[in-house]
């Protein structure tokens, strides 16, 4: 195991603020998490208050407000941090394909044109599937630098041997997946089994091999704010690169409150390692106004170091659309319709 | 800035508030704002006027009228012509004006937070999302209060005419917690805004012509302090509203003294904001946020003392310097900022003279590299650490963006912490172990608690300080009663004892001296002076000698009363418990008493019985409500409750009346002490004897040491000594007419509640000298916010 970089709260704070916005399409984190040993005394003192995480994300969204270019760049931004994804019963080689197509050119060129944004190149930030569609979206994304996501172990209920969960990662990352979002064991959170938490997330990560890992902790199933930031710590500590809420199956999916807790951690675990871990929230989030007050909770909480799809994604599917037809109103003035934007 | 480098630098752009509209409201006053009086808009008689000015801008935006006194006469009489019809409207008619002003406010809500934002400079987010939203709400409630005074309120009548003076912080929304109660209560209302910060009390007044408010009831004038004082002074106001600084609260109080004009007074704080080792330090940070940053740090109630557990101090002190590094100052009308304008550059000096001078007595200044605008008046969130409890800045309110920090060890020193201050406005706890912060809530002398939060206000719930923060409450039902008057008591038809001198006993062997002593600390004392005082009988005999008391008596009484705090802190059932144990022991020496008060005052003996048996009643009494008069729960719009608690005062002085000498005295005590309070008494000074007795009986009844502290000697003498004494919190006058007004200005330098009866014989036997309106001038209430919650909606999958 790496050595653990400790650092004293106030390098770590200095460090931040000194961070230089990364340039786009630059997806590998310069320096991976490596995770830690499990370390019980960095849960002991976490509390989470409720009613005040949901009081700061109530006023977060009238503290802060992009408008006109700023609000176009933003989503073009937001566009970047996307994980376009697919992950339904019927999906066939043909739907994958179109999606990967969508991934390469997320917004109709004479858009891009007119907001003068041509030179960014902008491709969603990788296209997720589950492990039969790999091959399929990797053929299809060949060239465009665009990573396929697998999600895996069991989704979305882990509820798979173990075996076969880390057997599914590894025909993943053979089959081409660069990044895989695995599930957790929602048992060891709910009935406070941290050690053996961090033994699974440990597995998956040794499974993952040089595949980035973006863990799944399922807020929806946690039952409390307390139990999300402590799952997202024992994450961290076993290797986690990202941290993802939800796998978008559950009934409440990615929300701003759960959102904040996890951001928290991140800083918490970066201050305490000098690491940074990646945040996606996932589910839920189908409007680009949605997809700004993350951002801005991202640049609030944790400063604009984060705010690249090295570090940041959205899982969503239908958040692209509503994003194309804010830009299409930027620049024409006029509010616009979907059937004017290539379906994804 | 093109889009590319934008989105490489993810920077935040101009987000304005759209000001059209209140720009061309402004145009339309070019001329001038008049005065509303009477429903009319008028020019000042002065015909001057003074500018208002944009402080983040520097840019006049109109100009506004100096009320004189020709203004202010005219203004109170207007108010005090409408009353009448106003009340007489019935609560449903004044529930239906204060719907409609509600509903007016609620359509004009945008164009009031830009105004306000642009008189004050304070950020739009705070004037849309908080000021202008609370005050709509203070309307709705109180039109509510409106229509349930007649069923709810039956024994209560307005006050009259109020004359009310609000701050600059808070404008409009302070215009909404003066104006919806009174006018609810059915008052009429002269208010004076600020003079840095009129034009949205302007544009109220507008709207309450919109709304078809009948004429004068209410009336704006505005101006300067000397508008203020002529309202003051002005002898056809019978209540005094005032918000702002503990300074001119005094001034107040001194005016008011002995005229029975109601007063109450919200004033300042330099109130704690105490995080222990095991809360949300992340949720506190942002707390504190909200409780220093909040309108520029210029908030009555702002945590502006922070006292953080030793173990998290640096980690939190480093969570704040790095939270600061992004807080956002500039163009208020900006949707995108944190921290708008100081209201005038006078303010902004003082702020930045009281941290130099915190600075030069220790204090390490930290303040954030962040962008400051380069023109306007603004000053940058700065942090002072390094502050001991002796240096300015952890003592002196500084109303701007400053927080102070302290550390503590333990809960106990917290707690000590939190209340080594004059004031008693507010503070903000915060741990995730809800066994300590309930425990500390109650432990500090403050009259809203938030329990981790701050800075939240609301209708129903009562806001208003202990200590020097001031007199009263806004809001709740103990805001609404401060704009109420119950029935006066009614008065006695019996023949008052006339003072008789002293003449030679009759017999040639003297009877057994009867020399008695004060009674402190639970034990008998003889006089510091060494003196006595002879009393007189109804025949004109001397039936005893009394100890002469003096200013040291009084300070050892006090002390005694002080030490006795572990009652405040007794169960009331333990209290009942005790005050029946002493109705117990009076009815077994009824005849005693009753022949005591035959020889003292002459009246029959079958008027003393009733007056011995009456007492053990009115014992009994307030024994039953020992444990019963009890706070309330509200309900706020959140997830959480707010305990409303009847607190006990703590130390009390109460002076007694003479007539019905044994039955007064107790009508004032067992209350006072059935709520808790520990009381230095005063008794009737020319029947003494009938207290002296009783001590006896304080003493075989468990009434501990302390709790009741007699001493004897020249009433008002000593009552001004107790009105003096800055350890006493509340006193009960109920001597002479003269000795109101004394004790009104004495209390004068710590503010002490005073409930001054004086000048009256009550008749003490009637039904209205004994009820709940005694249990109310016994405490005071304690607000304490607890928002819970710790489930997050949960389920779904496979």
């Amino acid at each position: 195991m790496t050595a653990v970089k400790k650092k004293t709260a106030a390098a770590s704070a200095k460090k931040r603020s000194n961070v230089v916005a990364p340039l786009f399409a630059s997806r590998a984190i310069a320096e991976r998490n490596p995770g830690t040993e499990f370390n019980a005394r960095w849960l002991t003192d976490i509390a989470i208050n409720q009613s005040a995480v949901e009081r700061r994300i109530a006023t977060l969204k009238g503290r802060r407000s992009v408008k006109k270019a700023w609000q176009s760049a933003w989503l073009l931004r937001a566009i970047s941090c996307i994980d376009l994804t697919t992950l339904s019963g019927d999906d066939t080689p043909g739907r994958v394909k179109r999606l990967c197509a969508k991934a390469r050119n997320p917004v109709r060129a004479d858009i891009i044109d007119a907001l003068g944004a041509q030179s960014l190149n902008v491709t969603t930030g990788a296209v997720c599937v589950y492990h039969v569609m790999v091959e399929e979206a990797v053929a299809a994304l060949a060239g465009s630098g665009i990573p396929v996501a697998a999600v895996s172990t069991g989704f979305p209920a882990c509820m798979a041997p173990i075996e076969t969960r880390l057997a599914e990662i590894r025909a993943s990352v053979a089959a081409g997946a660069a990044e895989i979002d695995i599930v957790i064991s929602r048992r060891y959170v709910l009935n406070q089994q941290w050690d053996k938490l961090y033994d699974e997330v440990r597995a998956y990560r040794e499974a993952c091999g040089d595949a980035r890992m973006k863990t799944i902790i399922s807020t929806g199933q946690l039952a409390t704010l307390t139990n999300v930031a402590k799952a997202s710590m024992v994450c961290m500590m076993a290797g986690a690169d990202f941290i993802k809420t939800s796998t978008g199956m559950e009934s409440v999916n990615a929300t701003l409150p759960v959102s904040l807790v996890m951001v928290r951690m991140i800083r918490k675990y970066f201050e305490l390692t000098g690491f940074k871990v990646g945040f996606k929230p996932a589910g839920g989030i189908s409007k680009a106004k949605d997809a700004l007050d993350y951002l801005v909770m991202i640049k609030e909480e944790l400063g604009v170091g984060w705010l690249n799809a090295a570090l940041y994604r959205f899982g969503a599917s239908s958040l692209l659309g509503d994003i194309e037809r804010q830009l299409e109103h930027q620049v024409t003035g006029c509010y616009s319709a979907s059937h004017r934007h290539p379906l994804a | 800035m093109n889009i590319e480098q934008i989105f490489n630098d993810m920077s935040y752009g101009p987000a304005p508030e759209d000001n059209t509209k209140v720009v061309s409201w402004l145009a339309d006053h070019k001329k001038g704002f008049g005065l509303y009086i009477d429903g009319q808009w008028q020019k000042p008689a002065s015909g001057k006027y003074f500018d208002s000015v944009n402080p983040a801008t520097g840019d006049k935006l109109g100009k506004v009228a100096q009320a004189n006194d020709k203004d202010v006469n005219a203004a109170v009489a207007a108010a005090r012509a409408a009353q009448p019809d106003w009340f007489g409207l019935g609560g449903h008619g004044r529930a239906r004006y204060l719907y409609a002003i509600a509903r007016l406010l609620q359509k004009h809500s945008r164009k009031l937070a830009v105004l306000e934002t642009m008189d004050n400079g304070k950020p739009i987010r705070e004037s849309r999302d908080i000021d202008v939203p609370l005050a709509i709400r203070h309307f709705y409630h109180h039109a509510g209060w409106a229509q349930l005074m007649a069923t709810e309120l039956p024994d209560h009548q307005p006050v009259g005419v109020v004359g009310q003076i609000i701050p600059w912080n808070f404008p409009l929304l302070m215009l909404a917690w003066k104006i919806a109660p009174a006018l609810a209560a059915g008052n009429c209302v002269v208010l004076k805004p600020a003079e840095f910060t009129s034009l949205t009390a302007i544009m109220f007044a507008e709207l309450c012509a919109e709304a078809g408010l009948p004429k004068g009831v209410v009336n704006i004038v505005t101006g300067d302090g000397s508008t203020g004082e002529l309202i003051v002074k002005h002898d056809d106001i019978n209540k005094l509203a005032f918000t702002g600084s503990t300074e001119v609260g005094r001034i107040l109080r001194r005016a008011t003294a002995g005229t029975g004009k109601k007063l109450t007074l919200e004033l300042g704080g330099k109130s704690p904001f105490i995080v222990f080792d095991d809360a949300d330090l992340d949720s506190a940070v942002e707390g504190l946020v909200d409780a220093i940053w909040f309108n520029q740090g210029q908030v009555c109630c702002a945590g502006s003392r922070l006292l953080v557990q030793e173990g998290v101090a640096e980690q939190v002190i480093e969570k704040l310097r790095v939270r600061m590094q992004s807080l956002r100052v500039g163009n208020p009308l900006d949707k995108a900022v944190d921290m708008g304008a100081i209201v005038d550059p006078s303010q902004r000096n003082q702020i930045a003279a009281l941290v130099e001078q915190g600075v030069s007595e220790g204090a390490s200044l930290y303040q954030p590299d962040i962008d400051m605008p380069a023109n306007g008046c603004f000053y940058p969130p700065t942090l002072l650490t390094d502050v001991d409890s002796s240096n300015t800045v952890a003592n002196v309110e500084i109303f701007g963006p400053v927080l102070s920090v302290l550390t503590f060890r333990t809960q106990q020193e917290a707690v000590a912490l939190a209340n080594n201050t004059r004031y008693g406005l507010a503070a903000s706890v915060w741990s995730e172990n809800i066994n300590r912060a309930l425990d500390v809530a109650p432990q500090i002398k403050a009259g809203v608690i938030w329990v981790n939060t701050t800075n939240q206000f609301d209708a129903a719930c009562g806001f208003g300080g202990y200590r020097e923060s001031g007199l009263g409450r806004e809001g709740g039902l103990e805001g609404l009663y401060e704009y109420l008057k119950p029935k006066t008591f009614t008065l006695s038809q019996e023949k008052p004892a006339g003072k008789v001198s002293a003449s030679k006993p009759a017999g040639n062997l003297p009877a057994v001296d009867q020399t008695t002593k004060f009674y402190i600390g639970g034990k008998q004392v003889r006089p510091d002076g060494g003196a006595s005082l002879p009393v007189v009988g109804a025949d004109g005999s001397v039936i005893g000698l009394v100890g002469d008391g003096n200013r040291k008596d009084i300070r050892n009484a006090v002390e005694a009363a002080n030490g006795a705090a572990g009652w405040s802190g007794a169960s009331g059932h333990n209290r009942a418990q005790i005050l029946y144990f002493l109705a117990e022991n009076l009815s077994y020496r009824a005849d005693e008493f009753a022949r005591r008060l035959a020889q003292s005052t002459g009246h029959a003996a079958a008027r003393c019985m009733q007056e011995v048996d009456a007492t053990v009643e009115r014992l009994f009494y307030y024994a039953a409500w020992a444990d019963k008069y009890e706070g309330r729960v509200h309900q706020p719009p959140m997830r959480g409750i707010t305990l409303a608690m009847n607190e006990p005062f703590g130390v009390m002085g109460v002076v007694c009346p003479d007539n019905s000498p044994l039955l007064s005295m107790v009508s004032l005590l067992a209350p006072a002490i059935a709520m808790g309070n520990r009381v230095v008494m005063l008794p009737s000074e020319q029947h003494p004897l009938l207290a002296t007795d009783f001590y006896q009986l304080l003493e075989t009844s468990d009434v501990p040491g302390g709790v009741v502290n007699i001493v004897t000697g020249e009433r008002d003498v000593l009552a001004k000594v107790l009105a003096e004494h800055l350890q006493v919190d509340a006193l009960w006058y109920f001597g002479s007419k003269e000795g109101n007004g004394m004790v009104e200005l004495a209390s004068v330098a710590n503010l002490k509640r005073t409930w001054a009866q004086g000048g009256a014989q009550y008749d003490w036997f009637a039904p209205d000298t004994q009820g709940q309106r005694f249990l109310q001038e016994a405490c005071q209430v304690k607000n304490i916010w607890v928002p819970y919650g710790d489930a997050i909606q949960t389920g779904g999958g496979y």
